[in-house]
């Protein structure tokens, strides 16, 4: 199979404009993965599954990222002058990245027998713009996987067949799987607690009476 | 009733006289054919599955006919994972039931979560929303522990009363024999529990 790169390089030329980036993946498998954008998003798909090829006419998995808000902490040497003698400080520069949700394809070609090249696609935001375009018309195995993302990420996928909550009912309202997710507090009952679900039981424990000898002296009169 | 003289029935038996009584004999009946609901939710409904099947045989309790419908059923085995989307169906499948009705709360899900115990989606055992008789732990429980509940249950049958103060809590009207069914909430069920039937053990510390 091409590399990335190649893939890459053939994705451009077939549509002009679109922002294609590899993104490198610092785990030991090293799958980087192939950032589309979105208005060239279907175009770019039904390239990869057309061309003879790639013939990427399986779409194996579908799944969602939350990635919150990252400060990024950079530390430059500036040059300064300091009660009249030039000294290197270290200047702290942040810098903050805002969130985003993230939709990752796993494609393979049965018909090639090669794969996975692995693309991904990015909201705006987390809150306010978190529409995709849908690639279900592309691969039909997506709509499922689309709909369980729509449910547990939140992410609306534009042109999806029939975007309902798949796994939770409708009247639901959050999205479980976010990283700021507050499950409901059923923690009343927890016979062996532990660290994080010790301090949630806390919350439901009666009040101890402190008994350390002050209310014999307040209760005389 | 049942206060004839242990000794004088020995007695009337050992002369060929067999004598009962009607809450005996109604007890007897019921509990030597207690119709399960045909229904499973998880991996414990393959040990329900087995324990139905020829080799374990829960047909020599009396305890084969298992009905595909609540209102030919007396016996509720709750086997496996209640999801909170699947909680509200279950508790109207109870009430479906007609009186005098069992629950049997199979395996560690049904009871308490179990591995699920801490996760968003899964209720935290069906006792929040319908009364259970007996509990079996295990995840899942095997087919023997299934046949030990069903014989805990015959023996709870067994002892229920027709008469007095104490008579079988489906013989008295004030009784609830129905309970309310969740709604499907923003983001929980609701209510969360049946707080006149759940009641959270005080954990001593």
């Amino acid at each position: 199979m091409e590399t990335l790169a190649e893939i890459k390089a053939r994705t451009e030329t077939v549509a002009p404009g679109a922002r294609l980036e590899i993104v490198s993946n610092g785990s030991p498998s090293q799958q980087a993965s192939l950032r589309i954008d979105n208005e060239h998003a279907v175009e770019i798909a039904r390239f990869l599954r057309d061309d003879p090829e790639l013939r990427l006419d399986f779409c194996s998995n579908v799944t969602g990222v939350d990635w919150l808000d990252r400060t990024i902490k950079k530390t430059v040497k500036v040059k300064q002058v300091v009660d009249g003698v030039e000294k290197e400080v270290d200047q702290i520069s942040e810098e903050v990245i805002p969130g985003y949700l993230e939709a990752v394809y796993h494609l393979y070609s049965i018909a090639r027998k090669h794969g996975p090249v692995i693309i991904r696609m990015r909201t705006a935001d987390r809150t306010a713009e978190t529409q995709l375009p849908s690639l279900t018309s592309i691969w039909r195995s997506a709509e499922f996987q689309e709909r369980e993302i729509f449910d547990l990420y939140g992410i609306h996928f534009d042109g999806h067949p029939d975007l309902r909550r798949i796994l939770m009912w409708d009247e639901f309202e959050d999205y479980p799987m976010r990283k700021d997710y507050r499950e409901p507090d059923d923690y009343e009952y927890e016979p062996t607690p532990h660290d994080d679900v010790l301090e949630k039981a806390k919350r439901h424990y009666a009040p101890r009476p402190q008994l350390d000898g002050a209310e014999k002296i307040t209760a005389q009169p | 009733m049942s206060d004839i003289d242990e000794g004088l029935r020995g007695e009337l038996q050992r002369q060929g006289i067999w004598v009962t009584s009607m809450q005996e004999l109604y007890n007897w009946g019921r509990k030597n054919s207690i119709w399960p609901l045909q229904f499973g939710l998880a991996c414990c409904a393959i040990e329900m599955i087995a324990t139905a099947a020829s080799r374990y045989d829960i047909a020599r309790f009396g305890g084969e006919v298992f009905r595909p419908s609540p209102r030919q059923a007396d016996l509720m085995i709750v086997a496996g994972t209640v999801t909170k989307k699947m909680a509200p169906q279950i508790v109207r499948l109870y009430n479906q039931m007609p009186d005098p009705k069992y629950v049997i709360s199979m395996g560690a899900c049904a009871i308490s979560g179990g591995p699920f115990k801490q996760g968003y989606n899964v209720l935290k055992g069906i006792d929040r929303y319908i009364p259970v008789d007996v509990y079996i732990p295990g995840c899942p429980p095997r087919p023997e522990a299934l046949l030990h509940a069903f014989m805990e249950l015959q023996r709870k049958i067994d002892e229920q009363k027709l008469s007095g103060s104490n008579k079988a809590e489906h013989l008295r009207p004030d009784q609830p024999s129905e309970f309310p069914v969740p709604a499907f909430g923003a983001h929980d069920l609701e209510p969360a529990a049946n707080a006149d039937l759940f009641r959270p053990p005080e954990i001593q510390r």
